[in-house]
């Protein structure tokens, strides 16, 4: 492990160690947990994140739900998820204390800024005594330490106002915590010296408050109890590593995606909404890659404009949240009826309606899968993680330009935001799979089957004698005419859905992810969910537990073998953030007597309810608050 | 493979017809305005593979299949979002709208209003019979108060919005109107709406036969028409009247139009307003003009600026495609892991 500061003999080795940072929407939670990330990311370890903050844009400081918060959970080993208990919590605020003790481990760290603990800001949480006066925080080890003060004294030269100085509160204490860990702050420094290029006063002020606390953890001045760590470096592939979230993941497959179809362009049409506008973002700095964006005027628009640029032979991408997805729903109908090509992307958030914006579920699979009007089919996927985000992207424009078909892919709220490393793919090693449009006249009609995909030819506009008209109405089989034939109608209805079934033999066999191929129990989960699975089922295997973790990418259609692979255990278990949609769509498709286990408060799993679920225990408590939001 | 190019300047308004059979109910206006259109697409020599027609539901919403050139029938109201996505990706199209009353101004009213406000260079044609035809007969938004219809049994107690009013207030950089039944008329409005650079937006009233039968007659009829409808042309006094003997002044001292006659009351030619094509205010008020007064026909606003899709173009890096991936994902802050 390469590190600059003084290694002290009593340093203490742990294998994962999962902190948060809380405080208010405006100390910077977010900077201080992301540049943390890259100073644990740079020294080798593997680490997985989660931002939690508001839905409000800036709640009145020190309220509860003003609290955003940042958690890292990183380590040599099993860094599968964000951790469930948190090893560490700063809580820059009582709001933040408040809001986030309730995950921190028996045992576990609190560091506090004891300047915040003021009456006022102890009125706005809700305390009616100081918990860093009473021994309502025995349970834990608490760092009581003036952080405003100490802040304040080492920016001092710096000549800032008080305000100012107050907002490098954060660089403080994340030099605190990258001493601990024996974590290197240069790349931090770049960083604030680039973010503040124009203000070098406020970066210089920035990197003494950084330096500052990363030498308060050096000196004696510190508590006894405070020592510092040893994390191990990961086991990891070499190669070439970033940091990746969900929606750069997305954005980056589908540029890659469309280069590996030979398209040139791709219309990218969305609408604002929380959590899924990041994605229009990123993807609208991506001009020089062939990407158009278009902020439509609706979500109906944004899937109509995507629809029209599909048409046009360009791909064609639409992407909202939830309640967006239900006014594309129509749409969709009509990319299904005229079998163009569209990729649709649903940052799932808790709902119905406007819900909770900025928590995560997997509550849109059934309107995903089934929620059109008529027998109207699609083919669905969902990434496991934000690394597979890149790869899903990818296989979506490869289905949806082979099949001619509209193609929902499943992310979520946590997805979107996520990060964690990645190996960064060479172009030149991504698959290829180059379209072609039509352009012979010969024997043409609009929907002339290919045989094997029972796929229609696409057709730009533009193209000499293959001037064709088509719409949402039924046509005839055979000549592409409107027709409103009882048996056509039959012949048709057929054909749509043996086309995208017939996808299931166009895709990987379903693999088991940990475990035997058969036994006791498979624990099936789907999206999001694989770390806190994986993890689960691994620690219950160590306790000998006969368990195997199945997790299904491709949800319509599904794996040609998943059913037979299902039949092979005894039972079935389905961990989903929904009330039970997977669990349904299998016990109805292959009549398995699946069980299923919903959490729905708009945080992800935690590995201990899904081991406390294998090992047949009870339920366990629900956790958190999960503070939703007005907004989005 | 070889394609032959056929020379489309050489087509006949039929060359634009389909092989489809044309469904509308005998006598419908459709049927003029169908024929306009392909008239104009001959006139004007467009290419059939470079021209696409999107409509969205409705019995004006036929339209794109009895066309002989792309076509794209869709859904409710969302043609101009459509047509906007098929601009983004070849703004060499050639895009024409065909909508109604219902598609155009209610169920698709957010669409037409952000693509006339964004100038996507689209030939938008609204049909406007006043009345829901498709769904059998109930009262749309143009529906004057009144109107009975199955859905209004006794008498509609909406106010119906004037098209022409809609789309200059939403921005629109070229509108017209014209009537089914006045064909060269209405070819011409076509020709000049086509060759406006932007959103254009065209207004034809048209006669539905069935459910709304001769409710234009009080604007086209023959015994009317000359004092009902006053012809526009750029930089001619705004004139009507079998003789053109009426015309159209500012009253004094209010932002009002009055009908005068020449020669009555000391009124000269000089009093009359001359049209002014680039002129909002005074399009606006020309669109709202209802009997009373005459209902302006012709071209009242035609004032283009760059399209929405040629500044889209226009901005740096648009759309090159030749971005190196690696270079991408290689962005930021990256880390090697060795062996």
């Amino acid at each position: 492990m390469a590190t600059s500061s003084i290694v002290r003999p009593q340093r203490e080795s742990r294998d994962s160690v999962v902190i948060r940072f809380a405080g208010d929407s405006g100390d910077g939670m977010q900077v201080t947990g992301s540049q943390f990330t890259l100073e644990t990311a740079l020294a080798g370890s593997d680490f997985s994140t989660f931002p939690d903050f508001p839905a409000e844009i800036r709640a009145p400081t020190g309220t509860t739900f003003g609290v955003s918060a940042f958690q890292i959970h990183f380590g040599g080993r099993d860094v599968m998820t964000p951790g469930d208990a948190v090893d560490v919590l700063v809580a820059m605020n009582p709001a933040a204390l408040t809001v986030e003790l309730g995950d921190l481990r028996v045992g576990g760290t609190v560091i506090v800024d004891t300047a915040a603990f003021n009456e006022r800001n102890l009125n706005k949480a809700g305390y009616e005594r100081n918990p860093l006066e009473d021994d309502s925080l025995a349970k834990y080890q608490v760092l009581k330490f003036d952080i405003t003060k100490l802040t304040a004294d080492a920016v001092k030269p710096h000549g800032l106002s008080s305000r100012e100085a107050h907002l490098c509160r954060n660089m403080w204490a994340l030099g605190l915590l990258l001493w601990m860990y024996g974590y290197e702050r240069a790349a931090t420094i770049d960083w604030l010296k680039r973010k503040f290029g124009k203000k070098p006063v406020i970066a210089e002020a920035n990197v003494a408050a950084l330096n500052a606390g990363h030498a308060f953890g050096e000196t004696a001045e510190m508590a006894e109890h405070m020592v510092g760590y040893v994390v191990p470096k990961a086991e990891v592939q070499p190669g070439r590593y970033r940091t990746v979230s969900g929606t750069e993941g997305l954005a980056w497959g589908l540029v890659a995606g469309m280069r590996a179809a030979g398209i040139e362009k791709m219309v990218f049409a969305g609408y604002p909404i929380t959590p899924a506008s990041a994605l229009l973002h990123t993807l609208a700095n991506l001009r020089a890659y062939g990407v158009i964006t278009f902020q439509a005027e609706d979500e109906i628009a944004a899937s109509g404009a995507a629809l029209g640029a599909a048409y046009a032979g360009a791909l064609g991408v639409t992407s909202s949240s939830g309640p967006g997805i239900a006014l594309k729903t129509e749409m969709l109908g009509l990319a299904i009826a005229t079998e163009l090509p569209l990729i649709v992307i649903d940052s799932q958030r808790a709902g119905p309606s406007t819900g909770m914006p900025t928590k995560a579920e997997q509550s849109d699979l059934f309107q995903a899968v089934h929620g059109r009007n008529a027998d109207a089919p699609l083919a669905v996927v969902a990434p496991v993680s934000t690394a597979d985000c890149f790869d899903i992207a990818i296989e979506a424009v490869r289905i949806a330009t082979k099949y001619m078909t509209p193609v929902i892919i499943l992310s979520d709220g946590y997805l979107a935001h996520a990060a964690e490393p990645w190996r960064i793919p060479r172009e030149a090693d991504l698959p290829r799979f180059p379209i072609t449009y039509r352009t012979d006249p010969e024997g043409f009609h609009p929907f002339l089957r290919d045989p094997d995909t029972l796929a229609r030819p696409w057709v730009k506009p533009g193209t000499p004698q293959l001037e064709h008209r088509i719409g949402g109405l039924e046509r005839d089989y055979d000549t592409g005419h409107i027709s409103y034939d009882p048996d056509n109608h039959a012949r048709m209805t057929n054909a749509r859905a043996d086309k995208i079934a017939g996808i299931a033999n166009d895709i990987p066999l379903q693999t088991v992810a940990l475990g035997e191929d058969h036994g006791k129990l498979a624990v099936v989960g789907w999206g999001s969910t694989f770390g806190a699975i994986h993890q689960a089922v691994k620690i219950a295997r160590d306790e000998g537990t006969d368990v195997a973790h199945i997790h299904v990418r491709y949800l319509s259609p599904f794996p040609r073998n998943l059913g037979e692979l299902l039949k092979r255990y005894d039972r079935v278990l389905v961990p989903e953030m929904n009330n039970g949609q997977l669990v349904k769509l299998l016990r109805a498709e292959y009549l398995v007597d699946a069980e299923g286990f919903s959490k729905v408060t708009g945080k992800p799993f935690r590995v201990t309810d899904i081991v406390q679920r294998i090992r047949g225990g009870a339920p366990p408590p629900s956790e958190g608050s999960g503070l939703g939001g007005e907004a989005g | 493979m070889t394609v032959t190019t056929i020379t489309d300047a050489q087509l006949a308004p039929k060359d634009y017809a389909s092989d489809q059979e044309v469904r509308w109910c005998p006598g419908c206006g459709d049927y003029a305005i169908l024929k306009a259109v392909q008239k104009a697409c001959a006139d004007l020599g467009l290419t059939r593979e470079r021209t696409v027609f999107v409509s969205g539901i409705g019995c004006a919403a036929r339209f794109p299949y009895y066309m002989s050139t792309y076509g794209f029938h869709t859904v409710h109201g969302r043609a101009p979002a459509i047509a906007t996505g098929i601009k983004l990706a070849n703004p060499e199209l050639d895009v024409w709208v065909m909508t109604g009353d219902g598609d155009g101004l209610s169920i698709g009213g957010n669409h037409m209003l952000h693509v006339l406000r964004r100038n996507v260079d689209l030939n938008i044609i609204l049909f406007n019979n006043e009345i829901y035809g498709l769904t059998k007969g109930q009262y749309s938004p143009t529906s004057r108060r009144g109107t009975r219809s199955p859905s209004t049994p006794f008498g509609s107690v909406e106010n119906p919005v004037s098209a022409c009013a809609f789309a200059l207030g939403s921005g629109a950089r070229f509108v017209a109107r014209s009537i089914d039944t006045l064909q060269p008329h209405l070819i011409g409005v076509l020709k000049r709406g086509h060759a406006h650079k932007g959103a254009s937006f065209v207004e034809i009233l048209q006669n539905c036969v069935v459910f709304n039968d001769a409710v234009f007659e009080n604007i086209t009829g023959k015994e009317v028409a000359a004092d009902a409808q006053i012809l526009l042309e750029h930089g001619k006094p705004l004139v009507f009247g079998k003789q053109k003997e009426k015309g159209l002044r500012l009253k004094p001292g209010k932002l009002e139009l009055e009908i005068v006659t020449l020669g009555e009351g000391g009124v000269t030619a000089a009093d009359i307003l001359v049209h002014d094509e680039t002129n909002r205010p005074l399009a606006m008020l020309l669109a709202r003009l209802e009997p009373p007064f005459p209902t302006a026909m012709g071209v009242l606003y035609c004032n283009p600026t760059e399209s929405y899709e040629h500044d889209v173009y226009a901005q740096k890096g648009a759309a090159q495609g030749k971005g190196d991936l690696d270079a991408l994902l290689n962005s930021e802050r990256t880390w090697e892991v060795v062996p």
